[in-house]
């Protein structure tokens, strides 16, 4: 294929927020009548990327060039005057006007300022005509379902730079993770338009989570990881396991033979288990057993859905099907409260915004599940309380060990160490960690692996949820695996299963 | 979940469905017009029941009707400023402190000051509208909240009243006197200078809001900031200019109220900023903003209005039931408004 002029040019982008380099000299182009996907995992500079090239965020360094002349693009509003329109993930619309008024607005048609309703209404529904769409746009927007939004929103993007409302003055389009809430049907319709946009000279710059759908619909790809560039690709020269070594950056044999067991090998009787538990937009319908003194493992990429199932065990999202039985009851998992009354303990992935109350000291973070679960009518007497927070800084080796140390000026190990105490002291049945050794050194990380390998042996049931394969290698002994929000396979662990082995699974979506 | 497109390409063999028809009882329930209709039902509702009830005090005649307009002319523009702050998500606190600060001001310049009658209406409109466009730089360029700000507007403007003077002063001026008797006839009755003027700006108010971008903007930036900011519109001179416009609405308010009452008072105005909010919400208007008409605030003006001739035609209730009316009103309707909104979440 013979290359025609980039649309759009970016050279060496260098974007750095305060302490972070975000961006390091990133190349990136964009072809007409092409759709790109942007491909990294979370972190590796995709958002950043597109902020920078949609005005919100300042370029600390590099070139953009559209159609063949250097811009600099301050604001979004600049953005679009230059060609280049985006359709976030959440729909940027007024739910309170009409579809015709949402395309219009800021642009309308007026005569001695009085805006022309009839020409807004008839251009609006030409508009949507020619993309093929069937839209009442007198209706409110709000009458319309949230994929059908999106679609408005596209129309309204393409529509820019016009005043006539023929034709595209639109040369760049931006999707930004369009389809995360939305149905297969729903994306078939967006990919069509997608298509006929394509057709139309418009260049595509499409992220996604979904590998099924970059497949799908993306002629080329550009991988980022950690800010630089990885390379650029045809989709077709490249299939789904070369490009996830690509996103986490190890080839696969170089994973190989870094596992090695010590686990114990029997397991009780079943402790927690989901029937059809599922939320729609969180994690499709699954059903999963969680023994006593396992240690269940969730695999997959950032976004695959194992924060969305981990929320559903503990109740911190409102499942729409299923049910879950812990030791033999069902329990209804309508709030946490539910499923910490039935012995469940959730380490939030998020520990300073969804786990430690930073402002407090060690000991009121770790007294805070228990206290909760006593009610505030019971407070924990005085010397029980120093008692059982100086024995947990102690068996967790927190530092300093000092009770009265506020949270938020510890290391992120020690902070881990403080919400794991929080939850342990409750003495759970299950305990459920949202990447526990993320961001934290390697020596807290070693610690922390070491204690759930010690719970487990006690019995305690460990639902283990990290970044790295290796880790839920090592330590699991059965291995949920997941893919575009499913729970995909299931992988009893054992000699014969290996990183490369849960890769396949996850880049194949099934049990091979 | 429905899809509502049409299959033109056959490639992707599928059959596209239209959306459910929704039932008429929740299509009615979604309508943003059902919160005025509600207040009209009402309004008629209510006149009609005084008419039954006090027919033999002639509750009847035209004029009682228009005496409604003639009454609350001020509040009703000074409850259109507000409609426009609310619509646009924001809130003004200010109006009444603005109004009793425009009839001191009109009143000294006129009767201390001697100046004409001609060049002191423009003055206090103009301070109006500037004390509106400081509260809006403020509230928009230092990003704080409406209420904040326009009550520290609140408590300044009462403050100049006093730094103009401690008593009342009232208005003896030939012109000021000749204007507030002025009747014109409509026939079956008459109105007076200031209730035309509310009409006219009720009228302009509707025509900005529903025929010029800027009234766009308005129920954009009150549906969604956020989104209004992306799609491109600029938010901070429209936010700026809603505040603007609604100082400037009190002002006139202000000088409406002189020509009812004829004097200038420090206390002028206590409390009026409440009334407004009040017909608003009554009126239909969301307080989230970006849902209402100036029509429906008419009508919330109307059935405030209404209450208050009711009250007197009954003679032994005491005024304070007003009060108590407006008060049972206002938990109705927002109460409907959340229901409403309610539903939308779902």
């Amino acid at each position: 294929m013979a290359e025609p002029r980039p649309v759009l040019e970016m050279t060496g982008i260098v974007k750095e927020f305060p302490g972070v380099r975000a961006l390091s000299g990133v190349d990136f182009r964009l072809f007409p009548g092409e759709i790109h996907a942007l491909m990294g995992e979370n972190g590796a500079g995709k958002s950043t990327l597109i902020k920078v090239l949609t005005g919100v965020h300042p370029l600390d360094g590099g070139t953009v060039t559209l159609d063949g002349k250097a811009v600099r693009i301050g604001s979004p509003l600049e953005a679009q005057h230059a060609g280049v329109s985006t359709v976030y993930q959440e729909v940027n619309l007024c739910p309170n006007l009409s579809v015709a008024e949402n395309i219009f607005i800021g642009r309308e048609p007026t005569r001695a300022g009085r805006i022309q309703w009839k020409q807004v209404r008839t251009q609006a529904a030409e508009m949507v005509d020619r993309l093929g769409l069937d839209i009442d746009v007198t209706a409110p927007l709000s009458a319309y379902p949230l994929a059908v939004q999106q679609l408005i929103a596209i129309v309204r993007s393409v529509g820019h730079g016009d005043s006539d409302g023929e034709g595209s003055g639109t040369k760049v389009l931006v999707l930004d993770e369009p389809t995360s809430s939305l149905d297969r049907d729903e994306v078939l319709e967006l990919f069509r338009l997608m298509r006929q946009l394509r057709d139309e000279g418009v260049a595509i710059l499409f992220v996604s989570h979904f590998l099924d759908q970059i497949y799908e619909i993306c002629d080329r790809m550009t991988v980022l990881r950690n800010g630089t560039l990885v390379g650029e690709h045809m989709v077709a020269d490249l299939d789904q396991v070369q490009l996830i070594e690509l996103m986490i950056g190890k080839a696969l044999d170089q994973l190989e033979g870094l596992h090695e067991h010590q686990l114990r090998s029997d397991v009780g009787e079943t402790l927690v288990k989901a029937e059809g538990l599922g939320r729609t937009g969180g994690i499709a319908p699954f059903d999963l057993e969680i023994k006593k003194g396992e240690v269940l493992g969730l695999a997959g990429l950032l976004g695959s859905g194992r924060t969305e199932l981990a929320r559903l065990l503990f109740g911190a999202d409102q499942p729409d099907s299923g049910k879950v039985t812990i030791a033999g009851k069902q329990v209804s998992m309508s709030a946490p409260n539910d499923a910490i009354g039935a012995g469940v303990a959730f380490c939030s992935e998020n520990r300073k915004t969804e786990g430690l109350v930073l402002d407090l000291t060690v000991r009121e973070n770790i007294i805070l599940a228990l206290q909760a679960s006593r009610g505030w009518t019971r407070p924990i007497p005085a010397s029980q309380r120093d008692e059982l927070v100086a024995k947990y800084i102690k068996a967790l080796d927190i530092r300093p060990a000092n009770p009265e140390a506020r949270v938020g000026q510890l290391s992120g190990g020690n902070q881990q160490k403080v919400l794991l105490a929080r939850w342990l002291i409750t003495q759970p049945k299950l305990l459920i960690l949202d990447e526990p050794t993320r961001g934290i050194d390697v020596g807290a990380k070693a610690e922390i692996q070491k204690l759930v390998v010690s719970l487990s042996e006690d019995g305690m049931s460990v639902l283990y949820i990290a970044a790295e394969l290796e880790e839920v290698l090592r330590l699991s002994h059965t291995i949920g695996v997941l893919r575009d929000r499913k729970l995909v396979a299931q992988l009893t662990n054992g000699p014969e299963i290996t990183t490369s082995k849960i890769l396949e699974t996850i880049a194949s979506g099934e049990h091979q | 979940m429905s899809a509502t497109t049409k299959t033109r390409t056959a490639a992707e063999g599928r059959t596209a469905s239209k959306p459910a028809q929704a039932s008429a009882a929740t299509r009615l329930l979604g309508d943003r017009r059902l919160p005025v209709l509600v207040t009209v039902g009402l309004f008629l509702a209510m006149y009609i029941a005084g008419i039954s009830r006090y027919q033999n005090y002639g509750f009847g005649e035209p004029q009682v009707f228009l005496n409604l307009f003639i009454d609350n002319g001020y509040l009703l523009v000074a409850a259109v400023g507000a409609t426009l702050v609310i619509m646009s998500g924001g809130i003004d606190l200010s109006v009444g402190s603005v109004i009793g600060f425009t009839t001191m001001f009109t009143a000294w310049l006129v009767e201390e000051q001697g100046l004409p009658l001609l060049l002191v209406i423009p003055l206090a409109l103009g301070v109006g509208a500037f004390g509106g466009f400081l509260m809006g730089y403020v509230i928009h360029n230092f990003e704080i909240q409406p209420f904040i700000v326009t009550l520290a507007g609140l408590f300044l403007f009462r403050g100049l009243c006093l730094v103009i003077s401690k008593e009342s002063i009232s208005i003896s001026n030939s012109t000021v006197s000749s204007m507030a008797q002025t009747r014109v006839s409509l026939g079956l009755g008459e109105l007076s200078i200031g209730a035309l003027v509310a009409l006219v700006v009720v009228a302009a108010a509707f025509y900005i809001l529903h025929y010029t971008r800027f009234g766009r903007r308005v129920y954009a930036i009150g549906g969604n900031e956020q989104s209004a900011l992306l799609m491109g519109l600029p938010l901070g001179g429209t936010k700026i200019a809603v505040y603007t416009v609604s100082g400037f609405c009190s002002a006139l308010a202000g000088l409406l109220f002189i020509l009812f009452i004829q004097s200038g008072d420090p206390l002028h105005g206590i409390g009026m900023e409440l009334d407004a909010i009040a017909a608003v919400v009554i009126g239909g208007t969301l307080l989230t903003g970006g849902s209402g008409y100036v029509l429906g605030t008419l009508f919330g003006v109307l059935v405030l209005g209404l209450i208050k001739t009711i009250i007197s035609f009954e003679g032994t209730l005491s005024s304070w039931w007003t009060k108590i009316a407006t008060g049972v009103l206002l938990g109705a309707f927002i109460l409907i408004q959340r229901a409403m909104t309610a539903r939308k979440q779902t």
